[in-house]
């Protein structure tokens, strides 16, 4: 039996997407939050009725999310057997 | 007494009650008991997966406390609430298929298990059950004090006959059907949640005149409102941002969280939890808080943040669907109860008891205790919850913090770190929950350290102490295989 069984490559590399997903859900979150709601209250748009700024960030960012699981999962995610037996050998 | 709110809620509960009777029967032609009542015979599909991971974590705190405070601080709350989304993806993800392989090879039924064949440690293993006997002990408290005061909140019924209600009612369920009654009514509950959640946010807008029109309200009444700093101006990003860990990415670490990700049948399972799961979270946690803020114009001048929701629920909706809506919030509680009661309980029956008191109890002793000890813990918390502390969402948050601090690199590094060893563990256990409790008190005193919630520091710490004394002490590199030549021996 070899140092790495296949399936551990398999579920460290989704681990790390999991962890680039959620660095880039945070950049989004924060960039909008506060990029755009930093300005005077003055100065906001509303969009459907909701400040831009929370629109953009938790809204649209919250989809956004969303659309990329969804795509992660279906493209990148492989479907592995957690059990031993089906491995190759036994 | 408000009949037609009650009978909607009471349907609910004797739905629930169904379904618990019914796994119990499931539970009596069982061949591996403790596998099936701890963790339902890692058998749960997508869709269950999902909403039982969403119904554990969506507490009293993300459908009472939370909307209260979104209705004191404006979007800000909101805001800050939405840092949860994270959890719906990143907790399977992170865990993941490595956990569900090691789970099995460890054939590990809690957490604790995992943590005892990792690190083949003792005191690991004692450190753990003790934390997370002692901290969800709290945390579940908090969650019955919330749901007592829910029903009180709507029935009228005196505070310790409601507290008294909803003890029976979990305790039932909980008790006589295991983990797969939990998962079970979870799925149901979290469907309710979302419903629910749902009916009462077009109410809330309709009652208020349309989202502008509540926006202007807002605006005219306090600007600060519709920012993401607070009503007083007092959230700070940096604040808001450390609760990404406290209730985002830190999740890994709760231990009734990390047994679900043990607990699925396959990778397909997992997948479509993944998507389920992220949908869920954010639209529930979206729809609350946002609730809470729209709940001001319409009903200003609440004193008690816990009461918003019932209260809104009320206002905006006809008696019989308010009682719909509000099983959603009940049913968050019970559904966060439940995954407690039976943790705490596991992690005594399986992880202690039958670890290190009595290794060769017979089925009939064991499925004796885990009734019995599930029953008696039950039993506590309601004599405990009769005289309650006011906050609820401290006391919740508290229990959270701790509890990641000392789990979340223990587990994480564990699964994917090979130098990680038994000292690491326990020095990252002992850190992350000393450094805790007394951040706990400077905070308190003082104001928040670097202006972050107490979670932050601990968690760093943890993991300094975790890669410092894996290194210095004993180091060796862990092999992920060689439980499989020693099953194999065995065979």
């Amino acid at each position: 039996m070899k140092e790495t069984d296949w399936r551990f490559r398999v579920a460290h590399r989704e681990a790390w997407i999991g962890l680039g997903l959620a660095l880039f859900n945070f950049v989004w979150w924060f960039a909008f939050a506060y990029g755009l709601g930093s300005r005077p209250v003055e100065e906001y748009t509303y969009i459907f009725g909701l400040p831009d700024w929370f629109f953009y960030s938790c809204v649209v960012g919250f989809l956004v999310m969303v659309v990329l699981v969804t795509v992660v999962v279906k493209f990148f995610f492989v479907d592995v057997p957690f059990d031993e037996e089906q491995e190759e050998s036994r | 007494m408000n009949y037609s709110v009650l009978i909607p809620m009471i349907v609910f509960l004797i739905i629930i009650f169904f379904i618990g009777y019914w796994s119990s029967r499931k539970l009596a032609g069982s061949s591996n008991f403790i596998s099936d009542y701890f963790l339902g015979g890692r058998e749960l599909g997508g869709f269950v997966l999902a909403m039982t991971m969403v119904a554990t974590y969506g507490s009293a705190s993300s459908f009472l406390g939370g909307p209260g405070t979104a209705y004191t601080m404006g979007f800000g709350w909101v805001l800050l609430a939405m840092t949860q989304v994270v959890t719906g993806y990143f907790v399977l993800m992170i865990l993941g298929k490595k956990y569900a392989i090691m789970a099995r090879r460890y054939n590990a039924v809690t957490m604790i298990d995992f943590l005892k064949a990792r690190y083949n440690s003792t005191a690991v293993v004692l450190l753990s059950a003790l934390s997370i006997i002692i901290f969800l002990f709290s945390a579940m408290a908090a969650q019955w004090i919330g749901g007592a005061r829910l029903i009180e909140s709507l029935t009228g019924l005196s505070y310790q006959s409601a507290l008294f209600l909803f003890a029976v009612s979990v305790l039932v369920y909980v008790t006589i059907g295991g983990f797969r009654a939990v998962a079970l009514t979870d799925a149901v509950q979290g469907a309710v949640m979302l419903i629910g959640t749902l009916i009462l946010l077009v109410a809330v807008i309709i009652s208020g005149g349309g989202i502008s029109n509540i926006m202007q309200d807002l605006i005219n009444e306090n600007p600060n409102l519709v920012t993401p700093y607070g009503a007083e101006g007092n959230l700070s990003a940096a604040y808001v941002s450390s609760f990404w860990i406290l209730v985002g990415v830190g999740v890994v670490g709760l231990p009734q969280i990390a047994v679900r990700a043990m607990s699925y049948k396959n990778a397909r399972s997992m997948h479509r939890a993944l998507i389920i799961g992220t949908i869920v979270t954010g639209f529930i946690m979206l729809n609350m808080h946002l609730i809470g803020v729209f709940a001001r114009p319409i009903l200003p001048g609440i004193e008690v943040g816990d009461k918003v929701i019932p209260l809104i629920a009320l206002e905006t909706l006809p008696p019989w669907v308010a009682g719909i809506v509000l099983a959603a919030p009940m049913a968050a509680i019970m559904s966060t109860v439940d995954s407690l009661l039976l943790l705490v309980s596991s992690s005594i029956v399986k992880d202690v008891y039958l670890n290190y008191i009595k290794p060769d109890a017979s089925l009939k002793t064991i499925k004796r205790m885990s009734f019995g000890v599930t029953g008696i813990l039950g039993v506590i918390v309601f004599l405990l919850a009769l005289d309650p502390p006011d906050l609820l969402i401290f006391l919740n948050l508290f229990a959270f913090g701790g509890l990641e601090a000392a789990f979340i690199w223990p587990i994480v590094l564990g699964l994917y770190w090979k130098w990680g060893n038994k000292y690491g563990a326990i020095a990252s256990m002992a850190t992350g929950i000393i450094s805790y409790i007394a951040l706990h008190f400077y905070n308190i005193e003082n104001g928040n350290l670097f202006g972050v919630h107490t979670v932050t520091l601990p968690v760093v710490l943890s993991l300094l102490a975790f890669i410092v004394f894996s290194l210095l002490i004993n180091r060796q590199a862990y092999d992920y295989n060689a439980i499989l030549y020693r099953n194999e021996k065995q065979a």
